[in-house]
């Protein structure tokens, strides 16, 4: 379980932190060829993440309905939402995915990386099984186990016919349960990809370090769990990151799984807008959601900016 | 005087390629030994394998007289500082210290007088509540240094240790590892690529090259009386000087221009046919000074190389170049004509075919 | 066994004892480390494993419940009639129109996208102007805003340039979408170049675009590989942007495969539907074992969102 320096593979290229400034590079006389060759940039920045999000806004404070208006209502719509039971299930389900999917795959993702980091026999074989998922799409994650969760053909009956009748695996057709069928589904989806971010944040860790800890005698577990891991603050932000966006915007793998049920034990604020913008023609109201869900991304970019102004603080200080 | 450290045909392949080969080394208790040589000569990968980090393919390990070829680098009676510190980021000074010392569940009193003993010694007291980070590259090594000294082991082992402070540092943990020597006298193994380093710190040298010790010998031997032409060449700046040339008794003839005499030189075993003349530019006198040399010539300077201390001349005998110093007051400038001189008896004459010296 | 004592501070008998490399042992840790990555790995073969032999049974054999066996009656039917004939509603053309969309939809915005992006890392890194790392921040944004956020707008916006639920609106779409991180990739990969090459180019003459097409855009081809497979990837396994600005015409395979698979009346023929969803994750199934380590590096490329 030695871990000197191993050639070949190490941290992924670009990694953690790439969008830190970068050093000011020499100063340019403006140049309108620049300005033109990036006009798409403009009007995507500009009109799109910009102008179309103020919109959203707008019309959240309005009583639009299938076609937007600009009538105004105050906080009518935030009201109704917070006081609309699916609303508020959504919001609870959404947590209850997210700290689940993000808790379990943080911890498996590690582990299989660690594992993985052991000087295994065919390495690459292991990456490409435990990653080829991500590669496929949501829906078709979605479907696939919605069909080996199927109560009466999937892997319930098939242990059943193995002599364990009383064998139940059927998450998706119970309320108190549908929830963890979806988080199982996406961790088989996401897993490989903490897996790999994780190994590429693991293989990044100076490898004197390693060399250190065996003379001083540190357990390999303990060295894994208390010195590197704290080490690899960037693949573990990275990989954490990553799944965050993923999961507020969860959508495609509850429509193909279970549409919100059985009941509404499913439903996500990101169907709930979608739902409210098409089928329920209630677009101030599906504004009013969508504008909820931008408040734990501008929370979590808060929250960056406020690392990186500590990180900065403390590297002015040494 | 006893063994402290002890290899015995030790080799080590990494599939076919042989990065050791049946190497022997006998280091004595206390003595402070330096395994120079150029980058990929084997030096770290055979302080590894006394680690305990690498595992070898053939071969023996003692350690104060114990085998531990097959020992756990914990368990070897060793403390390593690395080159990039590796001290474990998140954790304080004192942690850093410590943290071995506690997984092996030492008494708590017994830690704390080992911590304070090794910062006392270091002088790193009023770091030990600071976290890496917060600390120098100097300070940093201080600590990676003291984090072996807790371990109170016979045998320390150093991979490069200074090879990533600035040059001025570099100088005086120079000095502090010398000093930390001279009052623990523990065995130390030290690896580096830098000739001074090694010069300054050893009580022998061992030259590596292509995994193989070509000279185990003190610093003053190792510089006036290298084995082979690369220990010549690969100790001392500006290197030294190789004139070659055709050896027939005890005079060297170059080119059939000139003829050296080599009167003076102590030849171990003289073989004729094609050899060298090492001479070390610092051995090689000028003008006044020429004329009490047995070997003399006139010769045009070509470029001058002041150094501020000395100056380094650049000229040419026999058709081969030559350098060599001087002091600083001597006025030199290129196109003139000088007198150098030397004596063979300080230089070195290696055999052209086997690079041995004869 | 006995030579003569090397070192006179060892013992006599200093040669025996363990030599040479320590003897590799079995350990139970070892054994643990290989079960644990089996037991995953069967994890995640699972569904797979499930989907093939799904696909290839008959019905009748389906409603056994053996769902891992090996299926005892081989039959590609199910193949034929999910890329054939398998119905959406009214229309039974299988999946194969909504394969041909997914091609075109794929086919266009990739390449327009890369190039967009392409170019805005290129003057993001070398020809900054006033605004342009605003507008870069703002990108970044973008990048981690919910899609929901602007969906609304966009839709209301595309509609009045006539572009909603047309082939070059969805293309539009994902163009959009894509910007952020390919964006990002090229300002990091432009940025990690030597300001030399830039220089010289200047020195020599070259402007904004000569720079860009006889320097920069050669020296590119390693990350617009990385570029292409996060891309191809990406828009054929979209889902939402399909459903909502894509149109019935434009339809892509994924929303056509979660039609055919959920709207069934009547019984449900799963073996038809898990070789629709097969199919439907073979272009990037195919693109994953190509691309093999690309695509490693493009999952860590597109998770520089931090």
């Amino acid at each position: 379980m030695t871990q000197i320096a191993e050639p070949g593979e190490r941290a992924a290229p670009g990694f953690a932190g790439t969008a830190a400034e970068h050093k000011p590079r020499t100063r340019r006389k403006f140049n309108i060829q620049s300005v033109l060759g990036t006009t798409p940039m403009i009007v995507t920045a500009v009109g799109v993440f910009v102008i179309c999000i103020i919109f959203s806004i707008i019309w959240s404070f309005t009583n639009s309905k299938l076609f937007p208006n600009f009538n105004f209502i105050g906080l009518a719509q935030y009201e109704r939402l917070w006081a609309n039971d699916r609303w508020n299930i959504s919001v609870r389900n959404l947590a209850v995915f997210g700290v689940l999917s993000i808790g379990v795959s943080m911890v498996f993702g590690y582990l299989l990386a660690v594992f993985m980091d052991q000087r295994i026999k065919q390495e690459d074989l292991f990456r490409s099984i435990f990653l080829y998922p991500f590669a496929m799409s949501l829906v078709v994650t979605g479907l696939v186990w919605q069909w080996m969760f199927d109560p009466n053909l999937g892997i319930q009956s098939a242990v059943r016919q193995l002599g364990w009748t009383n064998f139940e695996f059927a998450p998706l057709v119970k309320q108190e349960t549908a929830l963890y069928g979806l988080v199982l589904g996406g961790l088989w989806n996401g897993v490989g990809v903490t897996m790999a971010i994780l190994l590429a944040g693991l293989r990044g860790v100076d490898s004197e370090i390693w060399k250190a800890a065996k003379v001083d005698g540190i357990p390999t577990w303990k060295t894994y769990l208390f010195i590197v891991l704290p080490m690899m603050k960037g693949a573990v932000a990275t990989a954490f990151i990553l799944q965050m966006t993923g999961i507020v915007r969860v959508f495609d793998i509850v429509i193909a799984m279970t549409q919100g049920g059985p009941g509404v034990s499913t439903q996500m604020p990101a169907v709930y807008v979608i739902q409210h913008i098409t089928d329920r023609v209630n677009v101030g109201q599906g504004m009013a959601a969508a504008t909820m869900m931008l408040l734990p991304v501008m929370l979590l970019i808060a929250v960056q900016y406020l690392l990186r102004w500590n990180a900065n603080r403390k590297a002015g200080r040494a | 005087m006893t063994t402290s450290v002890s290899i015995k045909d030790l080799s080590l392949n990494f599939g076919n390629v042989k990065v050791l080969e049946s190497l022997d080394l006998e280091v004595a208790q206390g003595e402070f030994i330096v395994l120079l040589g150029p980058s990929g000569c084997g030096k770290s990968t055979l302080l590894n394998c006394i680690a305990g980090l690498l595992d070898v393919s053939d071969g023996q390990i003692f350690i104060s007289g114990k085998n531990v070829t097959w020992d756990e680098p914990k368990d070897r009676g060793i403390g390593m500082v690395f080159q990039s510190y590796a001290l474990y980021p998140q954790m304080t000074v004192e942690k850093n210290l410590s943290f071995g010392l506690r997984v092996a569940r030492m008494p708590k009193a017994e830690v704390d007088a080992r911590v304070k003993r090794a910062s006392e010694i270091l002088q790193i007291e009023p770091l030990l509540q600071r976290k890496p980070v917060e600390l120098s590259g100097g300070q940093r090594q201080r600590v990676a240094i003291g984090r072996a000294l807790v371990r109170d082991v016979d045998v320390f082992l150093f991979d490069e240790p200074l090879s990533n402070l600035d040059a001025k540092l570099r100088n005086d943990l120079r000095i502090e590892i010398k000093r930390l020597h001279a009052r623990l006298k523990n065995t130390m193994i030290y690896v580096t690529h830098d000739q001074i380093e090694a010069m300054t710190l050893a009580d022998r040298i061992a030259i590596m090259k292509n995994g193989v010790i070509q000279q185990l010998a003190d610093p003053h031997t190792i510089y006036n009386r290298p084995v082979n032409l690369f220990v010549a060449g690969f100790i001392g700046s500006p290197s030294m000087n190789f004139i070659k040339g055709d050896l027939s008794g005890t005079t060297l003839s170059v080119d059939g221009q000139a003829n050296i005499p080599l009167g003076n030189y102590q030849f171990a075993n003289q073989t004729n046919g094609a050899s060298i003349l090492g001479i070390r530019p610092e051995h090689i006198a000028v003008g006044e000074e020429a004329r009490k040399m047995p070997v003399q010539m006139e010769s045009e300077i070509e470029i001058v190389e002041p150094m501020g201390a000395d100056t380094v001349a650049w000229t040419k005998i026999a058709g081969q170049s030559l350098t060599f110093r001087a002091a600083a007051e001597v006025h030199l400038e290129p196109g003139q004509k000088v007198l150098i001189g030397f004596d063979p008896g300080r230089g070195s004459v290696f055999n052209a075919a086997s690079g041995n010296r004869i | 066994m006995t030579t003569e004592a090397i070192s006179p501070g060892l013992s006599a008998g200093t040669l025996s004892g363990p030599r040479g490399p320590k003897p590799k042992t079995v350990t139970i840790g070892r054994i643990g480390v290989y079960a644990f990555l089996i037991i995953s790995a069967v994890f995640f073969l699972m569904p797979l494993w499930v989907m093939i032999v799904t696909s290839l049974k008959t019905m009748p054999e389906i409603r056994e419940g053996h769902l891992f066996n090996w299926p005892a009656l081989l039959t590609f039917d199910p193949w034929l009639k999910a890329w054939d004939t398998a119905c959406t509603g009214r229309d039974c053309n299988g999946l194969k129109p909504g394969f041909w969309n997914s091609v075109k939809i794929t086919a266009l915005s990739v390449p327009v996208s890369i190039v967009i992006a392409m170019i805005n890392g290129y003057a993001l890194s070398f020809w900054k102007y006033k605004g342009s790392e605003l507008l870069f921040g703002i990108l970044i944004f973008g990048a981690f805003v919910p899609f929901q956020v602007v969906i609304y707008p966009l839709i209301i916006g595309l509609s009045k340039v006539g572009l909603f639920a047309t082939l070059p609106g969805i293309v539009v779409v994902h163009t959009i979408f894509g910007m952020p991180i390919l964006t990002l990739l090229y300002r990091n990969f432009f940025a990690s170049l030597p300001i030399e090459l830039f220089k010289a180019g200047r020195v020599d003459g070259a402007g904004f675009w000569g720079i860009f097409f006889r320097i920069m855009l050669p020296m590119s081809v390693p990350i617009t590989i990385v570029a292409i497979i996060l891309q191809v990837t990406g828009i054929w396994n979209d889902f939402l942007f399909g459903t909502v600005f894509a149109g019935r015409e434009n339809m892509p395979m994924t929303v056509q495969l979660n039609n055919i698979v959920t709207t069934t009346t009547g019984t449900r023929e799963y073996n038809v539907n898990m070789a629709a969803t097969i199919l439907t994750a073979a272009v990037p199934l195919v693109v994953y074992f190509i691309s093999g380590k690309w695509f490693v590096r493009g999952i860590a490329a597109g998770a520089v969102k931090g």
